[in-house]
């Protein structure tokens, strides 16, 4: 059972056939305790410092909140607990063990994130065939409107599983480690992850990939970055899809890297054509300067 | 939407610190630029909370501003959205305050 992604939730996300290992995950709880200052009692009676606050130095390692004996004063029996802890500590660990075990195989995990008819999954279609040859693809499909699309891919002798993320809006570090799991990629190798058709909740979890792309096309608003500002925000590229239609619309190309700019300096942004094949010689460059060095997979 | 997600894992690790102790109060701090609701989150928590050790508990949330540093001349304003700008003109800048997603304390009998 997995605390972030609720899939204890019968209506939760899984995967058509979980790994048998891919449960150990919901027991490692290496706390952090970042003491807050000025937090100690909202509550305090007097009597009651020493026991309440959590103490540094715990010998427990756990975490596990101190608690004074009870009071012998009536009324005084509410203590204030100090957690301090990110509501996102345990999806974050996790993400963290599937970067190393990417990183220890020389693998680039690239996380496609967009909204509905961006055309991701033309070009990831378009990507495992070009793509391909150089370097070893596989995929991970976590878009539930794309169901039939991990068989189309399957038909183009791609590696690609699928994950029922069920009513999730999102991916999360403990589904892409099942994911990866099942998947089992070769060492030096691209796996490309699609995640949930939505700009809005996959930017806050971090899955341990690699990198982050946002598509998006310009059959869309221009004002889009500001419209989904964290999406943007958590990029590395930014890819503008249905390029060739600029002359035939009024999307204004100098307004959207304005917008792109404001949200996120850092971003690269390439401008395409997965239709077409425009820009995607720029695309494969790019993901071919992220792979990780082969020499960690000995 | 995400808030669902986020507000279970809160209960599982508050209740999983508490080691079944009932809570009467949670106190949570959701930054004003995290990209988490916190109405959404309310709406979750009774929810999330039904059957847990925190079930019938006080939500209480704290909501810090957005800061921002600018990096081109270093001044330091409150930032309402992630659309940077500093009054200089340049938008490379720095946001040191407002993301934070956190559980500070609970309130056990
Ligand atoms: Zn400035």
């Amino acid at each position: 059972m997995c605390a972030t992604c609720g899939c204890s939730d019968p209506a939760g996300p899984r995967l058509t056939e979980v790994h048998p290992g891919a449960s150990e995950h919901g027991h490692e709880h290496a706390h952090e305790h970042e003491h807050a200052h000025g937090h100690e009692h909202a509550h305090g009676h007097g009597h009651g410092h020493g026991g309440l606050r959590h103490r540094h130095g715990d010998e427990s390692g756990h975490g596990r909140p101190a608690r004074s004996a009870p009071s012998a004063d009536s009324g005084a029996d509410e203590q204030t607990v100090v957690l301090e802890e990110q509501v996102l500590a345990k999806n974050d660990r996790l993400a963290e063990r599937n970067r190393a075990w990417l990183d220890e195989r020389g693998i680039l995990a690239v996380n496609l994130m967009s909204s509905p008819g961006s055309g991701k999954t033309t070009l990831l279609e378009r990507t495992v065939r070009e793509l391909g040859p150089d370097v070893p693809v596989s995929v991970i499909e976590g878009d539930q409107e794309t169901l039939i699309d991990a068989e189309r891919l399957r038909a183009t002798g791609c590696a690609a599983v699928q994950i029922n993320t069920g009513a999730g809006c999102h991916l999360d570090a403990a589904m892409l480690e099942s994911g990866l799991h099942r998947l089992d990629p070769a060492p030096a190798s691209a796996v490309f992850v699609e995640n949930v058709g939505n700009l809005v909740c996959p930017a806050l979890f971090d899955l341990g990939e690699s990198c982050r792309v946002v598509i998006c096309s310009v059959t869309e608003g221009a004002d889009k970055p500001l419209k989904y500002p964290h999406m943007f925000r958590a990029a590395d590229l930014i890819l503008v899809n249905k390029a060739d239609l600029l002359p035939h619309l009024d999307f204004d190309a100098d307004f959207f890297t304005d917008c792109v700019r404001r949200v996120n300096p850092g971003a690269d942004l390439l401008w395409i054509s997965a239709a077409r094949g425009e820009g995607l010689d720029t695309w494969y460059t790019w993901l071919h300067k992220r792979m990780p060095d082969p020499a960690v997979t000995s | 939407m995400h808030e669902m997600a986020i507000t279970q894992s809160v209960v599982e690790t508050v209740c999983e610190r508490l080691e079944g102790a009932p809570a009467r109060a949670l106190t949570l701090e959701i930054g004003r630029l995290s990209g988490v609701v916190p109405d959404a989150v309310r709406f979750c928590f009774d929810m999330a909370a039904d059957g847990t050790a925190l079930a019938g508990a006080r939500l209480d949330i704290t909501e810090p501003d957005g800061r921002a540093r600018c990096r081109a001349c270093t001044n330091e304003f409150r930032l309402d959205d992630l659309i940077a700008l500093c009054g200089c003109g340049s938008a490379d800048v720095e946001i040191t305050g407002g993301q934070e997603l956190r559980i500070r304390s609970v309130e056990v009998l």
